[in-house]
């Protein structure tokens, strides 16, 4: 599992000889340490004249304590102010040493595409100033919400830039676009501290949808532990990702049942015992795996994170029945099962969470797995059918769409399948589980429900697919 | 205690030019520009002989030698020699700060007349001992027998020679001012040209000032020397332009032409009741008002080194009932253009406004045109002690030569701290204020 080309270029004659050669290098990503802050370091915010979400991420970055500076701009300087943050100014032309761990642009005023330069204003004299493990984020309109044409296209072409900044940016940094929908503004601060905290490491290039929120009370939430209180459900939960799901959200104080078939109860017994969790050995493919699951959870459930899945690697042409349609029942079907009994027993509590875990298989396809595409891509199809119809039921169901992520799995690969699939992203390295299980726990936080409907992929920004 | 307060005229000032360090007053000591700068005033205000309630005066850089600097002073000027004199220090705030202590006594019914006044040299600065060497110097000091005094001075090494040189560093940061500013003008996103328009500006000012003879009855000549060294009337921007940064690395904004550079000189300024200015025929040129002094933590909670008059201000403003712009002329210390620029951003800034000064709408801005209309500290040099009473006596006459209004002085000082204070002359144009 280990890295050991991260390793050799990060120290000091394999960093010498990578960079004369051209090799890639990639910057040991930071990652979330219990009570470290959301960002450590200071964030920028600009914004395109006449945007409307300047005031909400000002806000937002206030109430999440984050040191701040704005651009010198009045606009933005009273929005600051009426939200209460002490932000410092920066003055593109008399920059300083200033250096920034996050840049926060309000792209929201671009109504023209004859205005899409104030991309070029704002990211010009900055992009260098990122720190290591920086962040940016744009924030935007769905283009679909747009008043016009010219607004549209103008809204549209920020995904653009925003996945090319990604390429280009380097040294760990990950940019992201957020689509904020009119009267989703107050929704912003779960989605704003994961992208811009050391949580979203592995999270870059992604197109994020923030709707207006899926409950009437806005939830009051503990940031150090926003899952106290809530019960959790995760499938496939004895080992790898599905384990460091269940940790992540025993860490933000779930309470969990942990479920995998009984061939792996031992794993599973030695996962829930550190955690404290509950467990249900069981086969979900077994007819009667919901009724029996619904049966547990009577008393009801906050979160459910389909996490269990297989692949039965063939070509189409070498893949009997049998091989393809396990994978379908673990993958998608015995999912869609699941969710119609808790949904249909109603025990899916208010504010509840279904999480799916895709692939970057099912976006981008991939040789030999077309049985495996099929079941990711199904998971994508469920989550953007069920949104809405949750959505009324004040609840939210979200994928997340992992790319390399160094586990067991991937450690037995070929090695030079290995190294592509490592290398070819722009953090030039593989995920880790955690990265997974944090984009998950994101999802899973009360206060994400205006965040409803997204596939994000935990992908470094993987070439494939993108 | 008397409750009532009375009116404090500032009646008359005067100093000796500033030079540039290490030059025309290089052996100049504090005690020989201050009484100079004294003389001139007893000459200007007809005090010879005279036995004033109190001279208030110090300077930054002292010798120990000048433990009563502003009273030895007095004691070769032709005062009355039972005038009683102390002296104060704070930082670049001294001379003004001398002048609120001084006019405080006045108002209270204390004291009816005193002198406030600074001196201060670069040139003459005090080099200390070795710290180790004046260790070892005490410690045999303090052993009775012969061979203990000889023991301990063999303690003596060759590297004891090198003497402690007074050092331009905030003792708590270990940055020197200079380096303090550069950070406040990136904080605050201050441009190289503003500061050069500014440095400029403050040249052409000082300049024109002497061409009309402002300065005629406000100096007095010291060591051959008859205007500020320092000034440069032909001073361009697109030559200030040229020069490279000094502080803040190579992206700095601040130059040796948009700073002020180190200087000698010192200052005085008379300030009486206005009965006693009556009795002796004197003018009564401007009342000062107010006073207000203010600091920042600029060690832990990282605030700007020089930003404690922007709070000063605020609060006196908001004692007196006026707001930024009930003001006709304002002089703000130019201890670096920048430093300037930062105080009026910020009480331009909503966020600084709200979150520092607690206010829901911000100071707002002021009339560049009421900015330093008769030159400042960049242009006339800055002899740290010597700036209030150089800026007091000027704006007081500035108001009364314009026939009235209100002025506003503020000057920023080492150590985080600001000193600030307000002036009046009879017929104030600019409306405003509970006291005017």
């Amino acid at each position: 599992m280990s890295d050991r080309y991260s390793q050799i270029v990060n120290s000091l004659p394999g960093r010498l000889i990578a960079g004369r050669v051209g090799l890639p290098q990639p910057t040991p990503l930071e990652r979330h340490r219990p009570g470290a802050p959301v960002l450590s370091g200071r964030a920028l915010l600009g914004a395109a004249p006449g945007g409307r979400l300047a005031g909400p991420i000002a806000k937002a970055l206030a109430e999440a304590g984050v040191q701040a500076a704005t651009v010198g701009d009045g606009e933005l300087r009273a929005a600051a102010a009426d939200a209460g943050l002490d932000a410092a100014i920066f003055n593109p032309d008399s920059p300083g040493e200033q250096r920034f761990k996050a840049l926060v642009f309000d792209a929201t005023g671009i109504a023209d595409s004859t205005q899409l330069v104030e991309l070029q204003r704002f990211f010009h004299p900055t992009a260098r100033r990122v720190e290591r493990s920086g962040r940016v984020v744009v924030l935007a309109t769905p283009p679909a919400a747009c008043a016009g044409p010219r607004e549209h296209t103008a809204q549209r072409a920020l995904e653009g830039f925003t996945r090319s900044l990604g390429k280009e940016i380097g040294r760990g940094a990950t940019v992201q676009l957020v689509h904020v929908a009119p009267k989703a503004e107050g929704e912003l601060a779960s989605t704003l501290r994961f992208l811009l905290s050391p949580r979203s490491a592995y999270v870059s290039g992604q197109v994020i949808e923030v709707g207006p929120r899926v409950v009437k009370k806005a939830p009051r939430v503990d940031w150090e532990r926003p899952l106290a209180g809530r019960r959790a459900l995760v499938t496939g939960a004895s080992r790898g990702i599905g384990a460091a799901i269940a940790e992540t959200l025993r860490r933000d104080g779930a309470d969990l049942v942990l479920l995998d078939v009984p061939a792996l109860s031992d794993d599973l017994e030695a996962v829930a015992k550190a955690l404290d969790a509950d467990t249900l050995a069981l086969d979900i493919t077994e007819e009667g795996a919901p009724a029996a699951i619904a049966a547990k959870l009577a008393d009801g459930i906050d979160v459910v994170v389909h996490n269990a899945g297989v692949t039965r690697d063939r070509t189409i042409a070498k893949m009997p029945t049998e091989r393809w349609s396990t994978l379908m029942e673990i993958n998608l079907s015995s999912e869609e099962r699941i969710d119609d009994a808790l949904l249909d027993a109603g025990l899916l509590r208010d504010n509840g969470r279904i999480v799916c875990v895709s692939s970057m298989s099912g976006i981008a396809g991939n040789s030999g797995q077309t049985n495996y595409a099929t079941s990711k891509a199904g998971v994508i199809g469920m989550v953007e059918a069920l949104a809405p119809a949750l959505a009324k039921r004040g609840a939210t169901i979200n994928a997340v769409a992992p790319g390399f992520i160094e586990t067991q799995m991937t450690g037995r690969m070929p090695i030079a399948i290995r190294e592509a699939g490592r290398r070819m992203n722009s953090m030039s390295q593989g995920g880790l589980p955690v990265d997974v299980a944090e984009t998950i726990a994101w999802f899973a936080s009360p206060a994400s429900a205006g965040v409803n409907g997204n596939v994000v992929r935990v992908c470094g920004q993987s070439l494939l697919g993108a | 205690m008397n409750p009532k307060t009375r009116p404090v005229a500032v009646v008359g000032g005067n100093r000796i030019p500033f030079a540039r360090s290490n030059s025309t007053y290089s052996k100049a000591s504090n005690q020989d520009m201050l009484t100079a700068a004294l003389d001139g005033l007893v000459d200007r205000c007809s005090l010879d002989g005279e036995r004033l309630g109190e001279v208030v005066g110090g300077a930054v850089l002292k010798h120990s030698r000048d433990r009563d600097l502003t009273r030895e002073s007095l004691l070769g000027t032709r005062l009355a020699p039972e005038t009683p004199a102390y002296d104060v220090q704070q930082a670049c705030g001294t001379g003004l700060e001398a002048a609120i202590l001084v006019a405080n006594k006045i108002a209270l019914g204390q004291i009816d007349a005193g002198i406030a006044c600074g001196a201060d040299t670069t040139s003459d600065a005090p080099i200390g001992l070795n710290e180790d060497l004046r260790e070892v110097l005490l410690d045999a000091n303090r052993e009775r027998s012969t061979t203990g005094k000889l023991k301990q001075l063999a303690r003596v090494r060759p590297g004891h020679v090198v003497p402690a040189i007074p050092r331009n560093e905030e003792p708590r940061t270990g940055l020197s001012m200079g380096e303090h500013c550069a950070i406040m003008a990136a904080e605050w996103g201050i441009g190289r040209d503003e500061q050069d328009e500014l440095a400029a500006r403050s040249h052409h000012n000082l300049a024109s000032a002497y061409e009309r003879g402002f300065n005629d009855d406000l100096l007095t000549p010291y060591l051959g020397l008859e205007r500020d060294q320092n000034l440069r009337p032909d001073s361009a921007v697109e030559k200030l332009a040229k020069l490279g940064p000094v502080f803040g690395g190579p992206e700095g904004t601040l130059t040796a032409a948009n700073s002020t550079p180190l200087s000698d000189g010192a200052s005085a300024v008379l300030l009486a009741s206005e009965e006693w200015a009556k009795e002796r025929g004197l003018p009564v040129l401007a009342t000062f008002v107010d006073g207000q002094t203010a600091a920042v933590d600029h060690v832990h909670k990282r605030e700007g080194l020089l930003m404690a008059p922007a709070y000063a201000v605020a609060r006196m403003l908001d004692r007196a009932g006026l707001t930024l712009q009930d003001f006709d002329l304002y002089e703000i210390h130019e201890a670096f253009a920048a430093q300037v620029l930062c105080t009026l951003r910020a009480w331009e800034d909503p966020v600084f406004c709200r979150e520092r000064l607690g206010r829901e709408q911000p100071l707002g801005a002021i009339d560049r045109d009421k900015l330093n209309v008769n030159g400042g500290s960049l242009a006339a040099g800055h002899p740290f002690a010597a700036t209030g009473g150089r800026i007091v006596a000027s704006l007081a006459k500035a108001l009364s030569e314009r026939g009235g209004g209100r002025g506003l002085i503020s000057i920023c000082a080492a150590g985080g701290q600001g000193v600030v204070a307000i002036l009046e002359a009879p017929g104030a144009t600019t409306k405003g204020g509970k006291r005017s």
